[in-house]
């Protein structure tokens, strides 16, 4: 159970270590009186009909859509489309492998840049400095804020004519002035950097809870042992670390998937910002709705999202279902 | 032992890292302060541009302190942008999610954990990994069942569940109750088991051992979790931009969007109305910051 979780919990009420082995499974079922019965049916029931209905139900739909040619307008023009809309993207849809790069390459850059400074900030904010507080709040602030509001924020300081950078780079009001988040060639990187103003706070946030959470005998035995800190850090601390880096690498992987919000206040995901999340969109609000080719899209997605989910519940999960 | 009293010279070395004198870290100190200073410009630059009327930024340029400095911009979103209304269209749309969303997800976290039943880890795996879905899976059935649930015009002027508050309040409820579901549930299973045994013995049925004992103790993950879905579903950009169609009923992280064409020549409004937005947040974040910190904690600390 989580250190965290312990230390909000009263004293007094909480499960001592261990002590749930006493408990036997069918003594506490037979005592369930037929009233206790219906409570905990409704209990289980209503959220979980919930879940199947708004969650589970429209994510088979996505599947059984994606091989349908559908406008969207009436129910019974839905017609059977056989992998005709997995061809078209594959083949003939010119935004989908541009697509396909660009959630790789914003993995790539959240993975190698925008995690190990989240880190990189922990790891020196967890050392007794002055000031630490202060810094922490600084860099958790923009945790804080949507995608979206990101998206508006670094427009303003992106911007061709009246942009910070640009004067800073002292090219504004010059021809060399860069429309940092209008120029297909440099927009994506734009895009990322303004993620990572986000990911490396949470990716810190985390880090600080899991760094205070490794014994610290297990420092001052590696310093014993003449380890300098470099080497106590990776070779003890940083393993120490496993559930938080896991948690971390779900995240990283899950957040270049829902890439969503900051290219969709940019421009919609066009031009140099083409993503997955995006194109489903595209395809489902656009003109001539083409729900088949947007649920395409969608599965594409939803397998590839599949991979980090199972790895993250099979880690979790995976415990309790042995035991 | 042996090794410590083997080796008295690392001693000190440990004794001295371990903090018995103040290390210095002028490097980490010079580099933490370039990054916070970096992290600072965006939100800084926002608030400056903000507090600047167009008119002396026309007149002397944006990257000027030259000209008056006043609320204005602020006042005009406000009451001509229309802040107002979607702040307060934010407000109807994010309370009705977080109450509902954490009142399912505790009945069902005290199902699952409480109770021993075979299905628990089933149930459990099913509702986090149905949050960890990237949304736009779901976006083209959602707009479509909404689209086609008819229901009369007294009720919805689109005739269906387009354009209404309660689909998104519905699909944001859903989403989010797995991620509570799953805190929760780990909170509860930390409650020591022999409250509710203690209640089961004096003829407590299962709603009193909920409502009259997990509830109560479990305030603090409430309030750790309420501050973060307050955050989430206030910042939430994706669901009222499929399902609201009319600009007036939108929630102020979605409508901003729209101001960005409107005032394509009016940086110092747009740079106004992205401030408003950030401000609840903030506040939020300078009120319960540790209720913040401790809600993300938790859904991530156990692997």
């Amino acid at each position: 159970m989580s250190s965290i979780a312990q230390e909000l919990i009263p004293p007094e009420a909480r499960e001592p270590r261990g002590g749930r082995i006493r408990r036997t499974k069918g003594g506490r079922v037979r005592r369930l009186s037929r009233r206790d019965k219906v409570v905990l049916s409704l209990m289980v029931g209503i959220p979980t009909l919930i879940e199947l209905a708004m969650v589970w139900l429209p994510m088979l739909m996505s599947v059984g859509l994606s091989f349908t040619r559908w406008n969207g307008l009436d129910l019974g023009d839905i017609r059977p489309a056989g992998g005709e809309n997995y061809q078209f993207i594959s083949q003939d849809y010119p935004p989908f492998w541009p697509a396909v790069q660009h959630n790789m390459l914003w993995l790539l850059f959240l993975a190698l840049i925008a995690t190990p400074l989240g880190l990189l900030l922990a790891v020196l904010l967890d050392q007794n400095i002055r000031g630490s507080k202060i810094y922490q709040s600084i860099f958790f602030a923009p945790v804080m804020l949507s995608l979206a509001l990101i998206g508006i924020i670094w427009q303003l300081f992106y911007q061709r004519d009246n942009g910070l950078l640009n004067f800073l780079l002292g090219t504004a009001g010059t021809p060399q002035a860069v429309d940092w988040f209008g120029d297909s060639s440099v927009n994506i990187w734009a895009a990322m950097i303004a993620a990572t103003w986000r990911h490396a706070g949470y990716v810190m946030l985390l880090y600080l809870a899991g760094l205070k959470g490794v014994d610290p005998s297990l420092k001052e035995a590696a310093a014993i042992d003449g380890a300098s800190a470099v080497q106590t850090f990776f070779r003890v601390v940083f393993p120490a670390m496993r559930p938080i880096n896991i948690v971390i690498v779900v995240i990283t992987i899950i957040e270049s998937l829902r890439a969503f919000d900051v290219v969709y206040v940019i421009n919609r995901g066009t031009n140099g910002l083409e993503m997955l999340s995006a194109l489903v969109i595209q395809n489902l609000v656009g003109e001539g709705q083409v729900i088949g080719v947007g649920s395409a899209l969608a599965v594409v997605l939803l397998v590839i999202s599949l991979v980090p989910i199972v790895f993250y519940l099979s880690r979790t999960f995976g415990k309790e279902n042995k035991a | 032992m042996s090794t410590t009293t083997a080796r008295p010279g690392t001693i000190d070395t440990a004794a001295l890292r371990s903090g018995s004198r103040p290390k210095r870290h002028y490097g980490t100190h010079i580099f933490l302060t370039v990054m916070a200073v970096m992290w600072l410009v965006p939100l800084g630059w926002s608030l400056f541009t903000a507090l600047r009327p167009v008119a002396s930024t026309n007149e002397h340029g944006y990257f000027s302190l030259a000209g008056d400095f006043n609320f204005d911009n602020f006042i005009q979103a406000w009451t001509q942008g229309g802040f107002a209304t979607y702040f307060w269209n934010s407000i109807i749309l994010t309370v009705p999610a977080v109450l509902l969303t954490l009142f399912l997800a505790s009945l069902m976290a005290f199902a699952v954990s409480r109770v021993n039943w075979k299905f628990n880890v089933t149930l459990l795996i099913m509702f986090t990994a149905g949050n960890l879905l990237p949304p736009q899976v779901l976006a083209a059935p959602l707009f479509e069942m909404a689209k086609h649930f008819e229901v009369p015009y007294t009720f919805s002027d689109s005739g269906n569940m387009l354009n209404t508050y309660i689909i998104v309040i519905a699909v944001n409820t859903a989403f989010q109750m797995g991620f509570c579901t799953f805190v929760l549930s780990n909170y509860m299973k930390a409650l020591s088991a022999d409250l509710t045994e203690a209640a089961l013995v004096d003829g407590a049925g299962i709603w009193r051992q909920y409502r009259e004992i997990i509830m109560p103790l479990c305030r603090p993950a409430f309030a750790a979790l309420g501050t973060l879905q307050v955050i989430f579903i206030y910042n939430d950009y994706f669901w009222p931009l499929i399902f609201i169609q009319s600009g007036n009923r939108l929630p102020i992280t979605t409508a901003i969007n729209n101001l960005q064409g409107e005032f394509l020549s009016n940086y110092n409004l747009l740079a106004a109305g992205a401030v408003i937005t950030v401000i609840p947040t903030l506040v939020i974040y300078l009120l319960l910051q540790r209720q913040f910190v401790a809600g993300l904690t938790l859904g991530s600390s156990k692997g």
